[in-house]
């Protein structure tokens, strides 16, 4: 079982948004101020721990139960990898896209690690899932006893935004169940107008705040090339900096509220009102005109 | 053990029989206001001239009731695909549907099992978690192959789908292509996972719509290669009887007697072959309309065959059935259809003067599943009893105009009836005889009530035809009549009569 001293972290957000590449440098930063960690990834996609392992993708528990039979033909160390700093390193795994339950993949293999006594001598554990919330799998993470924060990476895009507000509705369904909380928003930036001002307002409205504001930086891909968190590769980089930040505030957090989403209504007026999106009238216009949308849509 | 205290022997009195449907509302009395606003519609008394039995039916069961109905996947693997014998059934899925619904129903059927027939074997994927998360296509694929090498005088297979199957979304359609490819032989996929629908009715109607979309391409497709002999003018198949205790061969000998040629059953002891040749038939007599009308249907859109119900419980409905089957063919066929019924009368007449005796103006209750219901009533009118109630588990609307012939003014109908329901229906009514299945079995013989199975015939059979008759009246004289009844109560609790 679980020790409760353990504070269990998990990062949600829209596919593509940064999720794998934000936690495993702010886990760089935590482990660098001498934390013990375990990074779960829960993706079928397997790429939440390569920039730890500088290895495109470990062998998976699923991948190895589903050669050798079953989750109980294997050993934890087989999963189980060291990495960067000494951080934990295992991955769930899962079908290829298209067939099976990836789902209960996700259930199967955190079940797994919880009976072989993964969660020992940790400090942090970091689950690191896919997308969006699709079915009760993808929830396994955020359920009783394990992640009770929640940090959900996005950006001032819109569809980021709208990912991130329905992550905030599945964190308030298990929130009086399981005791779940939402620990922040992480704006990783997509240089959008106002973004800043944008994900505070975003943030305030759905009962938290952003707890950093990571700015886009090229060298994230260099670091990425070359397998590597940025921290690693380039330590005395401002953007290695900017993840020892976000590191230091998740360490130190201590505003874990239970968010109160907003309706996709609320969400567009706010969009209107950062000039994102449009008003109704204008679009009414552009939709009678013929013409194409609005300036401030594109 | 000491029976449990039996409050019909012991408390029994005289309880007037109340008016029923002041009882219906009694009954009602102990339900939440939402269950019983739900429940209330599935509860009526038949009133002559209506033309249905003014209940509601095939509807979600109400949770908490205590169902006895079934699942998509029974229907379609236990009812309709199962009895056909010289395919595999694989049950596709974890091992437990497979498992518990392993020779259930007594298929009779002929052949040597593991040879060339299958019918109380259990095959199943047996899927692992490793099946759900990674998808049990291969695996499928892989176990055609194995069972083509372990079984090779089997003439096709169907995958029965279980609830997981659907939920992660396996392309069986593809397998079953496949498979059938290398195999050379019928491989049909049938999406029977039992969470869809409100009961087995819905695996019926998707078994039917599987054997019309792969096994029908075959009958046509041999067609016109001019593989499809023409037949006789007198080839006819019986629909919807599933041979139980031998049911289909009490009522195969009838047709044949009177100058039929039966070329198919389905699906007791029926092959697939056999269903390949029907679209061929001159005729498609339904027995079990409710688990097959939707094949007939089609093959008369499709093929231009009519079809038509008809009764072998009881010699009233068998002598009435055979004219009406007869009268669809020509002069020869009524005539010895005359002849097979007056063939039987010194023995049908034999098996009344004994039992009649012993069985007359006895009542009884009955609660079977989509055709029963109606169709053995005029079996027990034969044996001069009566019916005070009757009920479907998953009949549907045209189940219940259809019983409209069959029973009598002021006659109890309950729809999909619930444990506590019915025994409260039985304590009030107190018939003499219950006739149900397993599930009520044990509940009303502990009340030391004569029970006897109606989906099993409780081990015996046949019941169909004339010398299922003779069968059916010695059961229910056995079950009503057994002196055990008497001594039930615990002896230290006096029966004061």
């Amino acid at each position: 079982m679980t020790d409760e001293n353990i504070r269990q972290i998990a990062f949600y957000g829209k596919g593509g948004i940064g999720k794998s590449t934000t936690s495993q440098n702010t886990i760089a930063g935590l482990a660098e101020i001498g934390e013990r960690i375990m990074i779960v990834g829960c993706d079928p996609k397997a790429d939440s721990t390569r920039l730890m392992l500088h290895s495109k993708a470990q062998t998976t528990i699923l991948h190895l139960a589903a050669e050798r039979g079953a989750v109980e033909d294997l050993e934890i160390e087989e999963v189980l990898l060291e990495g960067y700093l000494g951080v934990r390193c295992v991955e769930s795994g899962g079908p290829e896209p298209g067939v099976g339950c990836a789902g209960r993949g996700i259930i199967t293999a955190i079940n797994f690690l919880e009976e072989n006594g993964a969660y020992e001598d940790l400090d942090f554990v970091s689950y690191d899932v896919l997308g969006d919330v699709v079915c009760g799998g993808f929830a396994m993470p955020i359920r009783e006893g394990k992640a009770q924060e929640i940090y959900i990476v996005t950006s001032g895009e819109m569809m980021a935004m709208y990912a991130a507000n329905n992550i905030a509705r599945g964190i308030l369904k298990y929130a009086h169940s399981g005791g779940v909380r939402l620990g922040g928003l992480i704006c990783n930036s997509r240089k959008v107008d106002r973004e800043i001002e944008l994900i505070e307002t975003l943030a305030e409205r759905l009962n938290t705040q952003m707890i950093h504001f990571v700015p886009r930086d090229n060298i994230v891909q260099h670091a990425e090339l070359r397998r590597m968190t940025v921290i690693e590769y380039a330590p005395g980089s401002n953007q290695a900096n900017e993840y020892r930040t976000l590191a230091k505030k998740i360490k130190e957090n201590t505003k874990l509220t239970i968010p109160t989403p907003i309706t996709m209504d609320e969400l567009e007026e706010l969009l209107v009102e950062f000039g994102i999106l449009a008003g109704e009238e204008d679009y009414q216009k552009a939709i009678q005109s013929g013409t194409k949308a609005p300036a401030g849509v594109v | 053990m000491t029976p449990l205290e039996s409050s019909t022997l012991e408390e029994n009195s005289t309880v007037e029989t109340k008016d029923a449907k002041e009882l219906i509302q009694e009954v009602l009395q102990v339900y939440p206001d939402k269950a019983k606003k739900k429940r209330e519609k599935h509860l009526n008394v038949y009133e002559e001239g209506k033309s249905d039995c003014g209940v509601k039916s095939n509807i979600k069961s109400v949770p908490g009731t205590m169902t006895t109905r079934g699942c998509a996947y029974a229907g379609s693997k236990g009812v309709v695909w199962g009895p056909v014998k010289d395919m595999i059934h694989i049950s596709h899925g974890p091992v437990g549907c497979g498992y518990y619904s392993w020779s259930g129903r007594r298929n009779y059927y002929i052949g040597t099992t593991g040879i060339d027939t299958f019918g109380t074997m259990q095959f199943t994927s047996d899927f692992q978690e490793r099946d759900i998360v990674f998808g049990g296509d291969k695996k499928l694929a892989k176990l055609i192959t194995e069972l083509e090498e372990l079984f090779p005088l089997n003439r096709g297979i169907s995958i029965q789908s279980e609830c997981p199957i659907g939920l992660i979304g396996d392309d069986i359609e593809a397998v079953a292509k496949k498979s059938a490819k290398e195999i050379g032989k019928t491989v049909v996929p049938v999406r029977c996972e039992g969470f869809r629908g409100v009961s087995q009715s819905l695996g019926h109607h998707i078994a039917n719509d599987a054997v019309r979309d792969w096994v029908f391409p075959q009958h046509d497709k041999e067609k016109k290669a001019g593989n499809i002999p023409e037949g006789t003018p007198y080839d006819v198949a019986i629909i919807g009887d599933y041979n139980i205790g031998g049911d289909a061969w009490s009522s195969r000998i009838l047709l044949e007697e009177i100058g039929l040629r039966v070329v198919a059953q389905w699906s007791g002891d029926g092959t697939l072959h056999e269903m390949i040749k029907t679209p061929s038939v001159k005729l498609n007599l339904v027995h079990c309309y409710r688990s097959m009308n939707y094949i007939s249907r089609h093959m008369e859109e499709t093929y231009g065959i009519p079809w038509l119900e008809y009764n072998f419980f009881g010699p009233t409905k068998i002598a009435e059935s055979l004219r009406e089957i007869a009268s669809k063919f020509d002069e020869t066929i009524q005539a010895k259809a005359e002849e097979v019924i007056a063939k039987y009368q010194k023995q049908t007449d034999e098996v009344i003067a004994k039992y009649r005796p012993r069985l007359e103006g006895k009542t009884v209750a009955l609660m079977v599943g989509g055709l029963r219901p109606r169709h053995v009533v005029p079996a027990f009118y034969d044996l001069g009893m009566k019916l005070i109630g009757t009920g479907y588990e998953f009949g549907h609307n045209d189940d219940y105009k259809r019983t409209t012939h069959y029973v009598e003014d002021g006659t109890l109908i309950y729809d999909d009836v619930s444990a506590y329901e019915f025994e409260q229906f039985v304590k009030e009514l107190q018939p003499d005889l219950i006739a149900s299945g397993i599930k009520e079995k044990y509940v009303f013989q502990k009340m030391a009530l004569p029970f006897r199975q109606m989906h099993s015939w409780d081990y015996s059979g046949p019941y169909h035809g004339y010398d299922g008759f003779a069968i059916f009246a010695r059961d229910m004289d056995l079950a009503l009549n057994s002196p055990t009844w008497s001594l039930i109560g615990a002896p230290w609790k006096q029966i004061d009569e």
